[in-house]
């Protein structure tokens, strides 16, 4: 079953901004889907239209087969999002606002204490249930807006941009996060711009630009597309020219820094024994981006050629 | 990690998601939602009841001072009642339809302005109990400041009651109807100069003369003609009538028109929120 199927959508915003044209996109149930993009590719168009907040100016849309035009509210019910912007009432409680996001989807108030405190406590919040929530720091008001969203538990969860500004240690806890409300049966749409964030939790991707669909895999086969990857060496010898290797291509970027572009038909041991050979260790070695970076900016660079 | 957490007692595991999740009915999230949004509504006016109950009540205070102790004794007797008789219910009503407005006004344009307003407009709550659930909470503060403002009223004037089901209908219509207006201007509204217009040169002038403080008759012929295009006037008249069983205008007429406006704000309302106007792009 499809989780979130659209169908030619378009937007066009009174200004005469195009931020749609036409997008077809499905999401199979249980994923854990990246939609990525750059700014002003439609992203949060597309999620305002699916969650209502945009109204949509052709095409469908449907949430586990229910129509947003025929069966809004039954769609709605389905689904949990995590928007970009902090839109909670900064004056009221934690509790207040996730008991009250519990019963505006016909949560009975007692049960929504109960889950209210679940998600609170698994989202680090319970000792802050009690204070108004403009006191809360930056990450912990993106904990409470995942928490908000988990109420009702939805089917979908749609999480635009969940961990800008987070810091990197609860970032990671809340992929752990994430990753097990996946596994537990809910599917998660997820917009963010640290790729490295996509390509750890998510298993099908969409990249949108310019208001369309310019690709649409498997992570792994979208990650197995990349012919060449750049990688960056710390050398322990001091380098003042960088070194002549056969087939590679060396740009010094200090004494201590190389950075070398190998094709997928190239191997690193082969670097590394002339590198040995003319007398330069390398301590260390990585990528100079994420792997999904490099795809991403080809994809979005050729799209816009 | 973020589970376990906080250091006391373990969280309970998460729920199970996804497919196999009961979903209630669509009434039944309507009628939950819609008790939600009444219990936010409340839990708001008594939090800040400093700036919700309390200026209604020392504002009466001087009111029936100034108007109806200084100056009502050198206005005499009107209908048979002394002025500060009169003066009480239309003050009553005066202060309940600026509060049912405020509180709608303000809690929807801050909300809008605060953006939670996408909480409720990403739910699957249909909008006419969006409408409702905001309109119940404007009747609830109006009623809240009614009483407030009785208990000051009764502290200068003895207050009969003649036909208290005109009291009880009056109140409710009117709160309701002006909740309602105070919801379309939270809807329009872009800023809060444009929150603050409408009260200021529309609200208060139409209260002033809706024959809160004096009787139409006591007006010349054309300004009498003039005031029955005000709908104040109908609701403050309506009122009164329900305390001393005199009015101005005729009842029954003064309860229609009151009921028809009702109707038409919510349908108006109804319409701009479904419209989107306002709160969608």
């Amino acid at each position: 079953m499809l989780a979130l199927s659209t169908r030619a959508l378009t937007k066009t915003y009174h200004n005469g901004v195009q931020a749609l044209r036409g997008v077809d996109l499905d999401v199979e149930q249980g994923d854990f889907f990246a939609l990525l993009g750059p700014n002003g590719a439609g992203k949060t168009t597309l999620i305002g239209i699916v969650t209502s907040l945009v109204t949509k100016s052709g095409g469908a849309a449907s949430i586990f087969g229910y129509d947003i035009d025929a069966q809004l509210e039954r769609a709605k019910s389905c689904i949990g999002v995590v928007p970009q912007e902090i839109n909670f009432n900064q004056f009221e409680s934690p509790m207040t606002i996730v008991v009250n996001q519990a019963g505006f989807y016909g949560v009975p108030r007692r049960e929504a204490r109960q889950r209210a405190e679940r998600y609170l406590r698994q989202l680090q919040l319970w000792e802050k249930r009690s204070g108004a929530a403009r006191g809360l720091s930056g990450g912990m008001k993106r904990r409470l807006m995942i928490a908000r969203a988990l109420m009702h538990e939805p089917r979908l969860l749609i999480l635009d941009e969940p961990t800008a500004g987070v810091d990197i240690e609860i970032r990671r806890s809340m992929w752990e996060f994430l990753r097990e409300i996946n596994e537990r049966g809910t599917t998660i749409i997820l917009t963010t711009h640290y790729l490295e964030e996509a390509e750890n939790l998510c298993r099908n991707i969409a990249i949108i630009d310019g208001g369309a669909i310019i690709e649409r895999d498997r992570m792994s086969n979208l990650l197995r597309r990349l012919n060449s990857e750049t990688f960056v060496l710390n050398t322990r010898e001091h380098t003042a020219q960088p070194p002549l290797v056969p087939g590679f291509a060396m740009r010094l970027i200090d004494p201590h820094t190389l950075e070398v572009e190998i094709s997928k038909e190239q191997n690193l041991n082969e670097l590394f024994a002339h590198l040995s050979t003319l007398g330069v260790n390398v301590l260390s070695m990585r990528n100079k981006v994420n792997r999904l970076e490099e795809i991403f900016m080809r994809l979005v660079e050729n799209h816009d050629a | 990690m973020l589970s376990p957490a906080d250091g006391d007692a373990p969280p309970p595991p998460l729920a199970e998601h996804g497919a196999g999740a009961s979903v209630p009915s669509l009434a039944r999230i309507g009628w939950i939602g819609f008790r939600t949004i009444v219990i936010r509504e409340y839990g708001r006016i008594v939090r800040i009841w400093g700036q919700t109950l309390v200026p209604s009540g020392v504002n009466a205070v001087l009111y029936f001072v100034i108007f109806g102790g200084l100056i009502g004794r050198r206005v005499g007797v009107i209908g048979g009642f002394s002025y500060m008789q009169f003066l009480a219910p239309g003050m009553i009503m005066m202060w309940l339809i600026n509060n049912a407005y405020a509180n709608t006004v303000s809690s929807f344009f801050g909300a809008k302005f605060g953006k939670h307003i996408e909480e409720l407009l990403v739910s699957p709550l249909p909008n006419w109990i969006i409408v409702l659930g905001y309109t119940c909470g404007g009747v609830i503060r109006g009623l809240l400041v009614a009483l407030v403002v009785t208990a000051v009223s009764l502290l200068f004037a003895r207050l009969p009651i003649e036909h208290p089901i005109a009291i009880v209908v009056a109140a409710l219509l009117t709160s309701t109807a002006f909740s309602l207006a105070g919801l379309i201007n939270a809807i329009f509204a872009r800023n809060f100069d444009q929150v603050n217009l409408v009260p200021l040169f529309v609200l208060t002038p139409l209260t002033y003369f809706g024959g809160v403080f004096y009787s139409v008759s006591m007006l010349p012929g054309w300004a009498q003609k003039v005031s029955l295009a005000n709908p104040i006037l109908y609701m403050v008249n309506a009122f009164r009538y329900g305390f001393l069983g005199v009015s101005d205008i005729n009842v029954p007429v003064a309860f229609a028109l009151t009921a028809g406006l009702t109707v038409a704000l919510f349908l108006l309302s109804l319409t701009l929120l479904s419209r989107g106007v306002g709160v969608r792009d």
